[in-house]
């Protein structure tokens, strides 16, 4: 099973970013897939986690993840040392950040791509720059999930901004 | 059929449209809110031709489900935890009417301390109500549940109403994958409500009365038999489920791994997932355990839950519930049951969950390991050992 865990702040669409990529995962003919965030009640700007779970088999453990193959942190003031512990081995953390790049840790410019596509938040961009480090799942299938759980108005920018994330990134 | 990514109450909230009720009356609470925004989305964009009458309260809410279901037409409502307690009062009044209403509670804990997370002391408190009560594991199966629940409820042997429970958060707030029926299907499975216990100006009948002492036990006894008419056919209803939708459940209860197991853990809702997981992982020590998941708490599987447990060495019990002073309520039905059947195997008590809190892999596992050593209590609190926190 491979387990994302999205970090970022109310308002930053993490769990929607965890849920479309569960979406698009499914979208494959054997592939199961759950997406949940933190639960309770929601604030503007307090720090979220999201949780997107990936399996070939249907996944019954519905138990937040301990350890995740990916952390992906929106915003990088909720980054700390102590996430390493949350990785499995071999687990990555990509950041939305300018800094360098560190053991274990992917940083990728995402609040520059999304301010270029005049987008206010950097949850697909930050979804499709996971797409292209780790090629857990197709553009393709990112692009027809937007089409289906995104409101219409905001899908092509969207759609946009996962395959430039993806192509970017690809080279991490 | 289409397949599509959903969370619990999306999903419930897409097999109450196949069911096309005629009216949905209910009053939003965190984790159940989004079924109602749903439904009240279907019935604004037309996908739903249904009345949908926003209520000021959850008393309300099912009083005027009543009034609909005693105007002789299908009636929805949902709820959660102090919602559910609110309405309390007009539960038994739509069972004692033999409404056969159906109602999503989202199971959530119940103040004070407030909290809006999951355990299952709201519907669990209610059992005695009257009401049919079922608990589902996953999203598929709460669709599945809102279209046989009608199914169950309005049969003319049963009439009675139909309370489907999904975990809060844990079910409700879940995304995964629903294979959504087509409305032909589902019209092929549930046909339009028909009834007599209507009002109804052509046969005018008394309805919602009074009964004296020497009357009201033998409406109390039709109560009791025809929630035990639900059982034949909630079988009934699974078969034809099956024939339409290619989808099986297995009645009262389901079994997972329990004809060799020497210990078995019997609990209900989505967290019986994880413990069929622990139950493979432990059975690759060589350690035979099953795992029984209760899907209707009423009517009570009392001979499937004795056929399903007679061979095994030791019983636990996991449940988001208690009551104080005594046990948890699950376990009371469970020790009840079996000793009616004379099964001595010794069963303990788990309580977790309250309140939200997670049940862990660890938690599980030291369940089986306590019942194997036999060094659990009667009644045990997961995370607190004897003694403390007092």
């Amino acid at each position: 099973m491979t387990e994302i865990l999205w970090l970022g702040r109310g308002g930053q669409g993490a769990f929607t970013a965890a849920k479309i990529l569960g979406a698009a995962y499914a979208l494959n003919a054997g592939c199961h897939a759950l997406a949940f965030p933190s639960f309770g009640p929601e604030r503007r700007g307090a720090p979220v986690r999201a949780f997107t779970k990936l399996d070939h088999k249907p996944i019954s453990d519905r138990s937040e993840t301990e350890k995740a193959d990916y952390i992906i942190i929106l915003d990088d003031t909720l980054y700390s040392e102590n996430l390493k512990n949350l990785l499995k081995s071999g687990g990555k953390i990509l950041v939305n950040t300018r800094q360098a790049q560190a053991e274990q840790i992917l940083p990728f410019d995402g609040d520059s791509l999304a301010k270029e596509l005049r987008l206010p938040v950097v949850n697909t961009v930050m979804m499709g720059a996971l797409a292209g480090v780790s090629g857990i799942v197709s553009i393709e299938n990112l692009h027809q999930a937007i089409q289906n759980y995104m409101p219409e108005k905001i899908r092509e920018k969207n759609k946009s901004a996962v395959q430039k994330a993806a192509e970017e990134a690809a080279a991490l | 059929m289409a397949e599509k990514f959903l969370s619990g109450d999306e999903a419930f909230a897409e097999g109450i449209r196949l069911a096309c009720p005629d009216v949905i009356s209910a009053y939003p609470i965190t984790p159940q809110t989004i079924v109602v925004e749903k439904l009240s989305e279907m019935v604004e964009d037309g996908s739903l031709d249904a009345e949908f009458i926003h209520v000021e309260s959850e008393h309300s809410a099912l009083s005027c489900a009543m009034g609909a279901s005693a105007a002789g037409v299908r009636a929805f409502t949902a709820t959660s935890s102090q919602g559910l307690l609110y309405m309390a009062e007009c539960l038994y009044y739509a069972s004692g009417g033999r409404f056969p209403i159906v109602m999503m509670n989202a199971n959530r804990s119940t103040a004070l301390p407030w909290n809006i997370y999951g355990d299952q002391r709201d519907s669990l408190s209610q059992l005695d109500s009257g009401w049919i009560q079922a608990y589902a594991e996953n999203a598929q199966e709460s669709l599945d549940l809102a279209l046989m629940s009608y199914y169950i409820a309005e049969h003319k042997s049963v009439s009675t109403p139909f309370m489907v429970n999904l975990d809060g958060f844990i079910l409700t707030h879940t995304y995964e994958q629903v294979d959504v029926p087509a409305p032909e299907q589902a019209k092929k499975f549930l046909p339009p409500y028909e009834t007599e216990n209507k009002l109804d100006l052509d046969n005018p009948k008394n309805m919602a009365f009074s009964a004296g002492p020497d009357t009201n036990y033998i409406f109390k006894y039709k109560e009791h038999a025809a929630m035990l008419r639900a059982i034949p056919v909630i079988e009934e209803a699974e078969q034809k489920f099956a024939e339409i939708f290619g989808r099986k459940y297995t009645g009262l209860l389901d079994q997972y791994k329990t004809e060799d197991a020497d210990y078995i853990l019997i609990t209900l809702g989505s967290i019986a997932g994880l413990c069929r997981e622990i139950a493979d992982s432990l059975r690759q020590n060589g350690i035979r355990v099953g795992v029984v998941r209760i899907r209707y708490m009423r009517p009570f599987p009392t001979e499937a839950l004795a056929e399903a447990v007679q061979n095994a060495k030791a019983l636990a019990v996991l449940e988001k519930d208690i009551s104080f002073g005594n046990e948890g309520t699950v376990f009371t039905n469970i020790c009840s049951a079996l000793q009616g059947k004379n099964i001595t195997a010794p069963v303990y008590d788990f309580i977790g969950g309250l309140g939200g809190r997670n049940i862990s892999h660890q938690d599980i596992i030291a369940i089986f390991e306590k019942i194997q050593s036999g060094t659990a209590n009667r009644v045990n609190f997961i995370g607190i050992e004897e003694g403390e926190n007092t």
